[in-house]
């Protein structure tokens, strides 16, 4: 696809706090949702008549049912520690793109009808008492806002690491997306999706003969590479793990690599297994839209997938958001698993999984085969600030990495302020991967970009790992406009895969 | 009982009824709001103990600030550990000093004394960076500067009287004793300056609880701080999830 008209932000020499520019970014944001996304949601087709009233309506429930919210809207000081850690607000200058700026932009009306002193003001009519407090009435303007600022959020909670309070932005967009679908004023990105979700089973709308296809693909491509007959199966009964992964693993680039990656490591283990056709999605967008109601909805297809198909064990393939839901939400939203085995914690992230027979000693790789590379690692946003891998914090920046280590020779971090915790979220996150908001995908992506060339010219390296579905397609679609080539972004389990040396292999150096 | 006296005791008792009856309510309300999800910021603790442990540093140490910016944690810290010492200092108004519960009370007088200068240096910091930083001066609403200004303020007033005109500390403490057990035969000490402390401390205890300075409670209830990371092996049902639940 040729590349949109963006030009991408400079590259920074050192990391300096850009000069605000208002409005940079004021737009009527992403495509609205008509009404035949909205409605399979259950939320009005488009904007309903007395939405003021509505929506200062819905965010008094959401205060009253979200300790989160309460506390953040209450708590903020304005110290302003955050301002400038929010990737988009350092790609774009954008003042409201400073996290706190965005919160407020919710926290003017919540004081205008949530707080004595903005009810008092508001009450009484007078105008220098709301301007004192920073309180707000809600009208089109602020709804305008709303829509534009909390889609230019991929919550991604890399604020609220330095925010003394823990307040979380992401939190703030969710509630805000939340109030906006229920007066019918919601994105189309999103809520389309999770139409296709319960429609048909997953996001990218793939029916289960089209799915069943692909598979079979993919297993004659397994055999010519291997020899071996390695297998993908769909909707297999009484098999051991079911597998839930983002359907973009189906057959996007680099992502289908790595569900070979899985299949391959599956195999090795002996572990029988099976994707499902009712559950072939593991992304839940209904985290990105902050609906509970949704987000459950989602959630219990796998629940059915795995009663239904007898499995004892829940596996997660490589996808950021999908892990938070799946580790942190998951029990709670369509829990308890308790007719699963419970040796293995419910669900597993394909990296624990791999990890573990590594550790085990129960996979042969060569890691030669990866030598054409020298790779560094994005932790996603999502899998860093919002999961953990294994049994100590932190595991989600070590497993993955260790599983990279054991498949390649040539592994460097960036710098220390962009991993671990501290990572940049790729730019395409929360809802935003779609193509009507290019420009900010694009200069989002800049610090990401600036660490990326850092490590490039230091130690040669010439591809960037990940676990996210969302940042597999992201990068590919900026990575160019940072003057990378699209494919220097890969898998994880791709990596895996083209080192891995399955049990009984003809490879090349034995001819 | 003076006109003066009155209306100070008076004022004392509102200002301490709103505060006492208003933090109080946020916290309850705090604490009756349910977290229907888990969402620490990660990594996050594996068990109470551990998150006793996050809240303390972040209290104490404020170190997520301190992980955020070096200017704004050294002016935020040295005002609010000099604040800490400065009050601790004044619980000489209000116990007794005979006790040997107290005489801890004694021993900081020195540091909270000289703790002054450091609150009032950490204020000044905080309000300079207002108006000078951009991006904070865009964030900033009028009632951020009035904040730093009245308790400015206030800590100009109490270093006025404790370092340039002495107020009356004898009459002072047996006002306070006596309003506190409600008998109004010591009357305020007519002393201007620590008429306008107190009066500027009372509007501080008014408004906090309907300001930002909820974060002092605010923080011990932020989810993303105080909670366990034990979501695989826990389930975290709200009591109105769980509703949600049942009517299916
Ligand atoms: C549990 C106790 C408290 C904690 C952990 C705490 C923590 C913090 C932190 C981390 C900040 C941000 C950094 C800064 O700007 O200084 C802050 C700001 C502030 N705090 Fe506190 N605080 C507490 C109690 C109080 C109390 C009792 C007061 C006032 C009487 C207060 C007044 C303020 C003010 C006015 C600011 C804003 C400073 C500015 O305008 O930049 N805090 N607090
Ligand atoms: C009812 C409450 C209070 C009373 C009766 C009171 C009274 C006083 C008095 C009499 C002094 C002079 C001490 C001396 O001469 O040695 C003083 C000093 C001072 N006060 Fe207060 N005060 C009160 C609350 C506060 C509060 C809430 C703050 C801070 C926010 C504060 C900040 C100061 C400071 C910074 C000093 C100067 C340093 C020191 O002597 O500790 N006061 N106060
Ligand atoms: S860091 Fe937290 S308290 Fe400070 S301005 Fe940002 S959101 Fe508000
Ligand atoms: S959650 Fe991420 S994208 Fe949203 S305001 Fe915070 S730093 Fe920016």
């Amino acid at each position: 696809m040729a590349k949109a008209k963006v030009t991408p932000p400079e590259m920074r020499e050192y990391p300096v706090i850009p000069v605000l520019k208002p409005d940079a970014m004021k737009s009527d944001g992403p495509f609205i949702a008509k009404p035949m996304h909205q409605e399979p949601l259950n939320f009005p087709g488009e904007l309903v008549d007395n939405w003021e009233e509505k929506a200062v309506e819905k965010l008094g429930d959401l205060v009253g049912r979200y300790r989160s919210l309460r506390v953040y809207l209450d708590s903020c000081v304005r110290c302003g520690a955050c301002t400038d850690k929010c990737h988009y607000m350092i790609g774009t200058s954008d003042p409201k793109n400073m996290p706190v700026a965005r919160q407020d932009l919710l926290r003017q009306v919540y004081k205008n009808y949530y707080t004595p002193l903005g009810k008092f003001f508001d009450k009484m009519g007078w105008e220098w008492g709301t301007k004192l407090i920073g309180a707000k009435k809600m009208d089109r303007s602020v709804l305008d806002d709303w829509y534009n600022y909390y889609h230019q959020c991929s919550q991604c909670r890399r604020c609220s690491v330095f925010c003394p309070y823990g307040i979380d932005t992401a939190d703030i967009s969710m509630a805000a997306r939340d109030i906006m679908d229920h007066i019918g004023h919601g994105q189309k990105y999103c809520n389309e999706i999770i139409a296709k979700v319960y429609k048909i089973g997953n996001n990218l709308g793939l029916p289960e003969p089209a799915l069943a296809d692909t598979l079979e693909g993919l297993e004659e491509d397994l055999e010519d590479e291997t020899g071996i007959a390695v297998q993908v199966p769909l909707d297999k009964k009484g098999v051991d793990i079911l597998l839930v992964t983002p359907s973009a693993d189906f057959f996007a680039e680099p992502h289908v690599d790595g569900l070979m990656g899985y299949a391959k490591v599956f195999h090795e283990a002996g572990v029988s297994w099976t994707i499902s056709s009712h559950a072939s999605e593991a992304a839940n967008f209904g985290m990105f839209i902050g609906s509970y109601e949704n987000m459950r909805r989602i959630s219990l297809r796998i629940r059915e997938a795995a009663l239904d198909l007898g499995v004892k064990r829940i596996v997660f393939g490589e996808c950021g958001h999908a892990w938070r839901v799946a580790y942190s939400f998951l029990n709670t939203l369509a829990g308890p698993f308790d007719f699963l085995d419970p040796k293995y914690p419910v669900p597993q992230h394909i990296c624990e999984f791999t990890y573990n027979l590594i550790k085990e000693d129960k996979l042969t790789f060569d890691k030669s085969r990866n030598d054409d590379m020298v790779l560094t690692f994005h932790d996603s946003c999502n899998v860093a600030r919002a999961t953990r891998m294994g049994d100590f914090p932190g595991g989600q920046f070590v497993i993955p990495r260790e599983v990279i280590k054991a498949a390649c020779n040539n592994y460097y971090d960036m710098d220390e302020d962009t991993i671990h915790d501290l990572t940049y979220c790729c730019g395409g996150g929360g809802g935003l991967l779609t193509d009507d908001l290019m420009e900010l995908r694009v200069k989002g992506a800049l610090p990401r970009m600036e660490a990326l060339k850092a490590v490039t010219e230091e130690h040669g390296v010439t591809h960037l790992a990940a676990i996210c579905a969302i940042c597999k397609s992201q990068f590919t679609k900026v990575l160019p406009y940072y003057n990378f080539q699209m494919d220097q972004i890969v898998s994880v389990h791709q990596l895996v895969s083209s080192a891995i040396i399955l049990d009984g292999q003809v490879t090349d150096d034995d001819d | 009982m003076g006109f003066l006296t009155g209306f100070f005791a008076l004022f004392f008792y509102a200002a301490v009824i709103i505060f006492v009856a208003g933090v109080g309510f946020k916290i309850s309300q705090y604490a009756r709001t349910p977290a229907p999800l888990k969402v620490p910021t990660m990594p996050a603790p594996l068990t109470r103990k551990g998150v006793a442990f996050r809240l303390f540093t972040e209290v104490v140490f404020f170190k997520s600030l301190f992980r955020a910016n070096k200017w704004i944690w050294i002016l935020g810290w040295m005002f609010h550990f000099a604040l800490l010492l400065v009050l601790l200092r004044h619980l000489r108004y209000f116990v007794d000093l005979n006790s040997p519960l107290w005489s801890w009370v004694i021993l900081i007088q020195p540091f909270g004394k000289y703790a002054a200068f450091a609150m009032l240096a950490g204020l000044v910091g905080l309000l300079v960076r207002r108006f000078t930083v951009e991006r904070i001066r865009y964030i900033s609403i009028p009632s951020d500067y009035l904040m730093l200004i009245l308790l400015l303020f206030i800590g100009i007033t109490g270093s006025l009287m404790t370092f340039v005109a002495h107020t009356d500390i004898v009459q002072l403490k047996n006002f306070i004793g006596g309003i506190m057990g409600f008998s109004f035969d010591a009357h305020m000490p007519s002393d201007f300056i620590l008429m306008l402390h107190l009066f500027s401390v009372f509007m501080l205890m008014i408004i906090f609880p309907f300001s930002k300075l909820l974060h002092a409670p605010g923080i011990f209830f932020s989810p993303s701080r105080n909670q366990v990371d034990n979501s695989r092996e826990k389930r975290h049902l709200a009591p109105w999830a769980a509703k949600l639940e049942e009517a299916e």
